[in-house]
């Protein structure tokens, strides 16, 4: 039996990393979605393609890189993050940023070309025609957000490698379900598992209203 | 007259295979020139390119004498209003005032401008309607106010009252002429019609193929066409226009 606190700290830890990794990638993933929809440059198709591929990056693979750098004897180790939420944030980062900017991407480059035109012909600088197509592209946008937050909350890998699955400090619903599976606690590891399917579906319900007051 | 903008040696490209090449233009104060041409002869590209909207490679633009250096103070002397009315989902208000908060301009003021330029297109009405709920005709005057509440110095229009209903049309188009006559603003409008080139025009000038080849008063050109090309072009658009009304 889990005590009820720890469950709860889980819960709570699960929700805090994956929120901070969604809202660090949309910081990160706006702008350069942004920037490869609306840009002209060389290059871009062949970088929109990187992103792609990105949007199904293996979470393993991030944590293997993710953890060689942070490793102690890695470049990054002696900021000593290996085995720290930090670490794990940083990882599911990297999972969501390339879903969001490749999203985000795809959103603007829906709109008609001819309203980016009409911005600037009602004398839009070159932020405030952002701002407007941001706006213009919140549902796509926010379904993107939904996207990221579903990759990371739901990653095992990358939380395993880079957190180390450390009692009280590092441990996750995810980490927590596989250990108390591999302990055939079979039980436990189910509660945990709908746990995490209604605390997703509590965030996107949340993103939804928000997305579908943004249709009125 | 006096020139307002005076175009030289412009060359505005499309696509890798296509450009508006543009001797000599020139757009005086107060008037309306109205591009005609067939499709694909470059007229919208001929006016983004005026609006410094598609870049142009060579050539000189002068407003009022002083040859344009920043596009951005530039493009907020100016109206656009393209095809379609490509307005932002939001209320009809909030689109006619989204050009006037693009230029920081006080709040009574864009209030003030809104509500006027709302009145006098006929849609007050709808101020508080979602823009995405509008008929055409609605849309097309909300894209007008729009472009009016900006008081601009050059309004540039590319085929403003295309694709409506005739009736729609003919009430929108009279609406307009009578704001531009009131206002003495300069104009340059794209169209296919005769009728509205006929009744809007101080002067017309025909684009074939990406040129400028004739510019002058409507019974000037139609008169007497520079080339076989102009007068085969204006024999076809009356021909289309009359079989059209028949």
């Amino acid at each position: 039996m889990i005590p009820e606190a720890e469950i709860w700290q889980i819960t709570a830890l699960s929700l805090r990393i994956s929120l901070t990794a969604t809202g660090l990638s949309l910081f990160l993933g706006l702008p350069l979605g942004t920037w490869l929809a609306l840009g002209r440059f060389r290059g871009q198709t062949f970088l929109l393609s990187l992103i792609n591929t990105g949007m199904g990056l293996p979470p393993v693979v991030v944590g293997l890189v993710v953890a060689m750098l942070l490793w102690r004897s890695g470049p990054l180790g002696g900021l000593n993050l290996i085995y720290t939420p930090t670490a794990i944030v940083i990882a599911q980062t990297l999972i969501a940023l390339p879903v969001v900017t490749g999203l985000t991407a795809s959103a603007l480059q829906q709109l008609d070309v001819r309203l980016q035109w009409q911005l600037a012909g009602l004398g839009a600088s070159r932020v405030q025609m952002v701002l407007v197509l941001w706006r213009e592209a919140r549902l796509p946008i926010l379904a993107a957000l939904m996207a990221g937050f579903g990759a990371v909350i739901s990653e095992v890998g990358a939380s395993m490698m880079v957190g180390g699955n450390i009692k009280g400090q590092t441990r996750v619903l995810t980490t927590a379900i596989v250990l108390e599976t591999s302990r055939g606690a079979f039980d436990r590891a189910l509660a945990l598992g709908a746990l995490l399917l209604g605390l997703t579906f509590l965030v996107n319900w949340g993103l939804t209203l928000l997305q579908q007051r943004g249709r009125r | 007259m006096k020139p307002l903008l005076e175009v030289h040696r412009l060359c505005v490209p499309r696509n890798a295979h296509f450009a508006v090449q543009v001797e000599r233009l020139t757009v005086y104060a107060g008037e309306t020139l109205v591009l005609i041409g067939p499709n694909g002869a470059g007229k919208t590209t001929l006016l983004l390119g005026l609006a410094r909207i598609l870049k142009a490679t060579q050539g000189s633009l002068r407003l009022n004498g002083e040859e344009i250096r920043d596009d951005l103070t530039y493009r907020r002397h100016l109206g656009l209003v393209l095809q379609d009315a490509l307005l932002v989902s939001t209320t009809v208000w909030n689109n006619v005032a989204l050009g006037l908060r693009f230029r920081g301009l006080p709040a009574a003021e864009i209030r003030q401008r809104t509500r006027r330029w709302l009145e006098r297109l006929g849609v007050a009405h709808l101020a508080g309607r979602p823009a995405t709920q509008l008929s055409g005709g609605e849309a097309r005057r909300v894209s007008l106010a729009r472009a009016l509440a900006l008081e601009p110095t050059l309004l540039l229009l590319d085929e403003p009252f295309a694709g409506l209903d005739a009736p729609t049309r003919e009430r929108l188009r009279e609406d307009f002429h009578a704001i531009l006559s009131e206002t003495r603003t300069t104009a340059i409008l794209v169209t296919h019609e005769l009728e509205e080139a006929c009744t809007l025009a101080t002067r017309v000038a025909v684009m074939l193929a990406g040129r400028v080849v004739q510019v002058g008063p409507v019974q000037e050109v139609f008169a007497r066409p520079v080339n076989a090309a102009v007068g085969a072009y204006l024999r076809r658009l009356g021909a289309e226009e009359r079989a059209a009304y028949s």
